[in-house]
């Protein structure tokens, strides 16, 4: 099973993805520290400079390197994705698995609970919140957005456990008198692990995206660095309409490489799970053949 | 998922099934009503639970903005919003609850001395029109592709499709519509830069007008589409796989019917379900998405009212601009589920 996961392309270059930018919010600053680069030294000799030089990415409107505030903006966003995933997944297995395993009426408090927040316009609803509370830190935005976010989740696990209730192993362990809520959580949600780690996976790229837009929205700490909070301060100085692409382009396409990453795992998670989706394609070369019937040899 | 319950409206006939159908939209009904409750009860909550007094933080701003005493009705009707200190909570429930009852929301900070409502009947005919245009657009131009790129799995056009479409759902939606606006609004001068009309030309419904109005939609209506494409066309795409391999589609073929004719009428219709599914659901995301189009076109609709009414701590505004949308957007839900039921027969609600 797990050959098999990382057998899949599209797997190994999404987990490869992640871990480097796992890696960068874990070593970033030190990397930059190692490489000569401040990420808050303003550099007045080059101000809104294209790339090249001594600044590989440029500089931006205050002279600060680009390169170094996206590697260190790098830790911002991890931490908000993976404290927003955290709370998210968190809430979602406490309201989506005992809704499923218990039935009845526990199932339609929180059924309906889950429906009120999968029909709630989220953004919106942080705006308003952030508005009131004035002056937010990333550990707020994260919280607020895990808070907000999990309802999606808290659906497809009642789904799942429901069915993982009804199996045998179940019901014995329930005849053999083990409590309810031990069998929640030591016996049904072992079972949903795979799930919930495609999950918290989703969840913390959905989390990373709403810190980017809830910054740009002018929801942010500014004294915090995060890709967000970068490509706000490019959207304040008005980078896009004076063509500094170097500034607002390489934040962006750090969350987009995370999110491709993530949506390629879960393509191959998927398709593991789902065999229909696995499409046999015709070998059209002589050495893909000459492969396939190696691995079949082999096997 | 794919599993479905087969339907049992054959053996017991067509009477029983209408009133069947009509006892899921009243269930579904009866949620909506609910949620529609909770949203007020939640909009009367935020306020106070935010520390500080918000009303008398309005009062004060008001006063300041006008530079004069405000008169005891308009002081009466913000603290019936936001919460008179002397009155306990109970009592300011019904104040509030019959305050939305009059349909008066207080006035705006930032406009003064413009109520609420009439800001917001400005902006809801702009965003309405944005955000359902592109959500139907979307929604067919993805199935569609989808269906395709589903049919022929690993052909050519499904890996080139696939993976791009991945990559492009996960751009932060804001940063495509900056570069659309960059590339095409500033580079290129194709469109124009923000606002959602000619202020040149006189509003009404006069050919000229209408026409600037799609001159201007055009750019930001161009990228939501693009960016809610991605989501349509992968589930259909997967769930179109998927029933590409059942045997009533092998049975289609086998019987000699056309290839479109299977794909159509016989893959497609079954693997919309649960994209439509998506689709009710998909609003309130959509409603979220057209916030950052407008912010990022200038639009003149209740995104955009509520991003300056934010920035400007303009509570009355800010409250009104999350009510309406929460409304609209439960009312949206209601009607894609009654559109549903026409689709699928054997509907059985939790499927």
């Amino acid at each position: 099973m797990r050959a098999a996961f990382l057998n899949s392309w599209k797997v190994r270059i999404g987990l490869g993805i992640l871990v480097f930018f796992l890696l960068l919010a874990v070593f970033g600053p030190w990397l930059t520290h190692l490489m000569g680069l401040n990420e808050q030294a303003n550099d007045m000799s080059a101000i809104a400079r294209p790339p090249g030089g001594r600044h590989p990415l440029g500089t931006d409107q205050f002279g600060q390197d680009v390169l170094a505030q996206v590697i260190v903006g790098a830790r911002g966003s991890m931490y908000v994705g993976l404290l927003g995933a955290l709370v998210g997944t968190t809430i979602a297995i406490l309201v989506g698995v005992p809704a499923g395993y218990y039935g009845g009426r526990v199932d339609g408090a929180l059924n309906f609970l889950t429906n009120l927040f999968l029909v709630m316009p989220v953004l919106p609803l942080i705006m308003i919140v952030a508005g009131y509370l004035q002056g937010t830190g990333l550990t707020t935005i994260a919280l607020i957005i895990g808070l907000s976010g999990w309802s999606g989740g808290a659906r497809t696990l009642r789904a799942q456990s429901m069915s993982v209730a009804n199996r045998d192993f179940v019901r014995a362990m329930r005849m053999l008198g083990e409590r309810g809520r031990r069998l929640v959580f030591a016996e049904v949600l072992p079972h949903l692990t795979g799930l919930i780690a495609s999950m918290f996976l989703q969840a913390m790229i959905g989390a990373v995206m709403a810190e980017a837009g809830l910054a740009f929205l002018g929801i942010s700490d500014s004294s915090a660095v995060s890709w967000g909070t970068l490509i706000e301060s490019a959207q304040q100085q008005s980078a896009v309409l004076r063509g500094m692409w170097w500034w607002f382009v390489p934040p962006a396409l750090c969350i987009a490489l995370l999110g491709t990453a993530a949506a390629m795992i879960n393509f191959g998670v998927d398709e593991l799970a789902n065999p229909k989706l696995r499409v046999a394609r015709p070998a059209r070369t002589a050495r893909t053949a000459r492969r396939l019937a190696q691995a079949g040899a082999n096997r | 998922m794919t599993a479905v319950t087969l339907p049992v409206a054959s053996a017991v006939g067509s009477k029983t099934r209408a009133p069947r159908r009509w006892g899921f939209l009243a269930r579904r009904l009866g949620f909506y009503l609910a949620a529609a409750w909770s949203a007020i009860t939640l909009n009367f909550f935020l306020p106070r639970l935010m520390p500080g007094d918000a009303s008398s933080a309005i009062v004060e701003k008001l006063q300041s903005v006008s530079g004069q005493q405000m008169t005891p009705s308009q002081l009466e009707s913000i603290q019936k919003i936001f919460g008179d200190p002397s009155a306990n909570l109970g009592s300011q429930y019904i104040d509030y609850l019959d305050q939305l009852a009059h349909l008066d929301l207080g006035i705006s900070v930032s406009n003064y001395p413009t109520p609420v409502s009439d800001l917001l009947w400005q902006g809801l005919p702009w965003t309405l029109l944005l955000v359902g245009v592109t959500t139907v657009l979307a929604f067919l131009l993805g199935t569609g592709i989808g269906t395709v790129a589903g049919w022929k799995a690993g052909s050519r056009f499904d890996t080139v499709v696939s993976p791009l479409t991945i990559f492009a759902s996960a751009i932060p939606y804001f940063w495509t519509a900056l570069l659309a606006l960059w590339l095409f609004g500033f580079h290129l001068g194709w469109f124009p830069l923000s606002g959602g009309y000619d202020p040149d030309v006189p509003s009404g419904f006069s050919p000229s007008f209408v026409l600037s109005v799609m001159r201007y939609g055009a750019l930001p209506a161009a990228t939501i589409v693009f960016s809610a494409l991605g989501g349509w066309l992968l589930g259909m795409r997967n769930m179109t796989v998927t029933t590409v391999r059942e045997d009533y589609v092998l049975l289609a073929e086998a019987k000699g019917l056309s290839g479109r004719r299977v794909m159509l009428r016989y893959a497609a219709r079954n693997a919309i379900l649960p994209n439509f599914t998506g689709f009710a659901l998909a609003l309130g995301h959509v409603v979220g998405g057209a916030l950052l189009t407008e912010v990022v076109f200038d639009y003149p609709g209740i995104g955009y009212l509520l991003y300056t009414s934010v920035q400007q701590r303009d509570y009355p505004v800010m409250q009104g601009v999350f009510l309406i949308i929460t409304l609209t957007v439960l009312l949206a839900n209601l009607l894609a589920d009654s559109v549903y039921i026409l689709l699928d027969p054997r509907i059985k609600e939790g499927a």
